[in-house]
């Protein structure tokens, strides 16, 4: 126990240092690309003149230099103000708050059902290697693998709400529908099923070749054999033995994959028109809204931060013979 | 398995029959359907319209973009309103007099229009508006309003604007995106931009803000205090934000949105979705804006300086092809700087047709000789970052321009690149559409006069294009009372400029929008969508 709070202690006192790297970066390569928010309002004005522009880059803080501008925003993140987008008339703090709920739902289910199906499917596979059930999930794991993401999404929209008329075809939840309590969570649970399915199953064919040749490489070890010499039975030597040890890759990468839980959502947020953060992001970037992408940056930065923290905890459950440090 | 498939055979025959059974019945419902539907307007129902991008804000003195025009169009309204021949109606002004010297403009306001929070409308409204708000804020109408000498409120419901000169572009200038009154109880002694209520748009149109939650939905509702007895029809509109154009195609072809508009609808989904059966296509309301979509060129660099240069590069470009196959039949060819749905147009122009011998013949005569591998001379085009049909705009010209020797670099940018690139003259050539909102002298001359070149300005005279003549005729044509002078002004000035070629016109841009059949009177004017829905209704479902 002991040896987990220093681990964390250390780890907490190296995050700080971190953050304060990346939001130095991030300020520096955000102000790296051409254009200001001002300009693209006037792009998009569709009519403009100096001093509208002049006004809009006052408004924005523009009109100052950029180090006076990145002490501003280190104070501000410092006392954990992330700033107020101008262009969307809030603080960034209630934007993020408002987008963040619904991607981690999206993410969160597409990330269980992907490490739980692809896990399945890969012992299944693993098990009967060389037969029929392997042959077919290698090659649909191979399908999910090498198809655009988006184009998933819009043949799932063309067949499950435009032909059968089953599922809505985007949205977060019924617009006007005014649901409550289990209704509203029914209501929201309809939307989620297409961009589940169609974050999932990228990760899920990933998660399901590697627990496939994961297992296949640790059933020839010398452990497995004794297992299988003392008679146990198949499933427990699968599960008790084989599993387990084969499990560690996929956790490197569900690691690294909850650390973009957040921002690698972004293109099915746009199929399916889910108000989340990596739409946020996305237009943040189109619009150089400088404040709340840097808002999003900072919160998605510490969130791959915590989840490198939990993935290397996890990793001395499953394997007790690896410490933390 | 069997009994469900039993059941569904059974189900779709007596679907059949009843339909055998009601088809008489319902060819005389057709027949009889359209003085019906005049007559019977039903009350009540929401609307799903599409709204994208999603709008920065809603209050529309503040921004004019067409997202924010589309929501902000019900909340707020103009003096003014325009039929699709740009004819002007009431909107809260109920009439109104020009005086015969063109000097004096005389509004009578509704007698009843009161703003959502309950403060009645009165020419107090108007005067901040027009002589304090906007100009402040608002370029357009900074524009437009620098026109007036003074502006004055003899009671609670009249006011009289004194120009300094005759301004007959001025009757155009009251439409809602172009001056939308503003409740000066609000806004007065305040700083606009950062103003408390910015949050909580009000206005004195037929729908009042309800919810915006940022990336879903923006929720308007029925304004009971409306002063139009009966109106508005519909409950309430749900303006949806979806992002990915194929999804707002779908979102159409299911039901779940009622109206689309601009650019919702990428060109090559319009044949598919003008053949189902729920939706109406219309390109009307859009004659306000009566957008024209040229290839800019930065006449400050070679061989682009070169007038004989640009007429080639014209005649190197099938227009028809670009509509047809491009835009698949949206728009009309265009002959000049002036868009035939607007008054002035100048049909009487030279023409450049699609004639490659033609144009190596200019480029011949320029001396532009062909190399080994038959480039002639080298350009830059930055296509215009607004979605994939302007891509493949871009694609076409660098294949066409190929074919008369002169070869195309292709460079892409977001829009805040390409804003920056094109303001600040760092730019070859480039595409834009651009609105003419109802009068040359509002939309058009900004385009072609010298005093509009202006480093870091978009949507000005980025060409760096400067002819004296033309400066004079559109200067005079601003302020010419006459029709007939001022057209005959008009008519030069567009002759010098199709013979100059600042900017290669191609098309008078038609938008489709997407309506669905139980959704009535959804366009009715000369901005379409944009107006205030005051008269939309919906059948029940």
């Amino acid at each position: 126990m002991a040896a987990i709070a220093s681990f964390l202690g250390r780890r907490l006192i190296k995050s700080v240092f971190i953050l304060f790297a990346i939001v130095v970066i991030n300020f520096m390569l955000v102000r790296a690309a051409p254009g200001d928010p001002a300009m693209v309002m006037a792009g998009e004005a569709g009519a403009a003149d100096q001093q509208y522009v002049e006004q809009l880059r006052e408004q924005f803080g523009l009109d100052r230099p950029l180090y006076e501008q990145l002490g501003i925003y280190l104070a501000d993140v410092a006392t954990g103000d992330l700033g107020f987008s101008y262009r969307q008339q809030r603080p960034v703090w209630d934007l993020i708050a408002d987008r963040l709920p619904p991607t981690l739902i999206l993410t969160g289910c597409a990330f269980i059902l992907a490490l739980t199906a692809g896990i399945l499917l890969g012992t299944l596979a693993a098990m009967n290697v060389g037969r029929w059930s392997d042959t077919a999930i290698t090659v649909l794991a191979l399908l999910s693998y090498a198809t655009p993401i988006f184009w998933v999404g819009l043949m799932l929209i063309l067949l499950f709400s435009v032909q059968l008329g089953w599922l809505p075809a985007f949205g977060y939840e019924t617009v006007g529908g005014g649901y409550q309590g289990w209704d509203r969570v029914t209501d929201i649970a309809t939307h989620l099923i297409l961009p589940v399915v169609t974050l999932g199953l990228f990760y899920m064919a990933v998660y399901a070749r590697l627990t496939r040749a994961s297992i296949l490489e640790v059933s020839d070890m010398d452990f497995v054999k004794t297992a299988r010499a003392k008679g146990l039975t198949e499933t427990r030597i699968v599960f008790r033995h084989v599993l387990r040890n084969a499990i560690l890759p996929v956790i490197t990468f569900a690691g690294i994959q909850a650390g973009q839980l957040v921002g690698g959502s972004i293109l099915v947020e746009t199929v399916f028109a889910w108000p989340g953060i990596g739409r946020l992001a996305f237009d943040a970037v189109l619009q150089r809204d400088y404040q709340v992408l840097l808002g999003i940056f900072f919160v998605t930065s510490v969130m791959v931060i915590a989840f490198n923290i939990i993935t290397d905890l996890v990793y001395s459950l499953v394997d007790p013979r690896i410490e933390v440090a | 398995m069997s009994n469900r498939l039993a059941y569904l055979r059974r189900l779709t025959a007596s679907g059949a029959v009843a339909a055998a059974l009601l088809a008489p019945a319902a060819l005389v419902a057709t027949a009889a359907g359209p003085t019906l539907a005049q007559e019977q307007v039903q009350k009540g129902g929401t609307l799903n319209v599409i709204v994208q991008p999603e709008p920065p804000i809603l209050v529309l003195g503040l921004n004019q973009q067409g997202p924010t025009q589309t929501v902000a169009g019900k909340i707020y309204e103009g003096l003014l309103r325009y039929d699709h021949d740009l004819n002007p109606m009431p909107g809260l002004a109920e009439s109104w007099e020009v005086s015969p010297d063109g000097l004096t403009y005389t509004f009578k306001l509704r007698q009843n229009a009161k703003w959502h929070d309950g403060a009645p409308f009165t020419t107090k409204d108007v005067v901040f508006t027009t002589s304090k708000f906007l100009p402040e804020v608002h370029p357009r109408a900074r524009a437009n309003f620098s026109h007036v000498e003074s502006v004055e409120a003899p009671d609670d419901h009249t006011v009289t604007f004194k120009l300094k000169q005759p301004f007959p572009a001025f009757l155009k200038a009251f439409e809602v995106s172009s001056a939308p009154m503003m409740p000066a109880h609000i806004y007065e002694g305040s700083d606009y931009k950062q103003n408390p209520k910015n949050s909580t748009p009000i206005g004195t149109g037929p729908f009042k803000f309800e919810q915006w939650v940022k990336g879903s939905h923006i929720h308007l509702v029925r304004n009971g205090d409306y002063y139009l007895d009966g109106k508005p029809y519909l409950d309430g509109i749900y303006f949806r934000v979806i992002p990915d154009a194929a999804s707002r195609a779908l979102a159409l072809e299911s039901g779940q949105v009622d109206i689309s508009q601009y650019n919702d609808v990428e060109p090559f989904d319009v044949p598919r979705l003008k053949e189902l059966p729920h939706l109406t296509m219309t390109t009307k309301g859009y004659e306000f804006v009566a957008p024209l979509s040229w290839i800019e060129i930065n006449t400050r660099t070679a061989p682009l300086d070169d007038k004989r240069f640009r007429q080639a590069l014209a005649h190197g470009l099938n227009r028809e092809f670009i509509r047809d196959r491009i835009w698949f039949g949206l728009g009309r060819v265009a002959t000049g700087p002036v868009n035939s749905v607007t008054p002035f147009h100048e049909p009487d122009v030279p023409g450049y047709e699609y004639d490659t011998d033609k144009a190596e013949e200019l480029l011949d005569e320029m001396g532009l000789e062909p190399n080994g591998s038959g480039v002639r001379a080298e350009i830059t085009l930055t296509p215009m970052p607004y979605g994939e049909t302007w891509a493949r705009l871009g694609e076409y010209i660098k294949q066409s321009w190929g074919k008369i020797g002169v070869k195309v670099n292709l460079e892409s940018t977001d829009v805040a690149g390409w804003v920056q690139k094109v303001s600040n003259w760092d730019y070859q050539t480039t595409n834009n559409f651009v609105y003419q909102y109802g009068d040359p002298s509002l939309g058009v001359a900004r385009t072609y006069i010298s005093d509009n070149v202006r480093k870091g300005v978009m949507f000005s005279n980025t060409m760096g294009y400067s002819n004296p003549k033309v400066d004079e005729l559109f200067a005079k044509a601003a302020v010419e009372n006459d029709p007939k002078q001022r057209g005959a002004q008009l008519g030069e000035a567009q002759k010098i400029l199709v013979g100059d070629l600042p900017v290669i016109w191609l098309l008078e841009m038609e938008f489709p929008t997407f309506v669905n059949k139980r959704v009535h009177n959804a366009v009715t004017t000369a901005i379409g969508t944009s107006d205030n829905f005051a008269d939309t209704w919906v059948e029940k479902k």
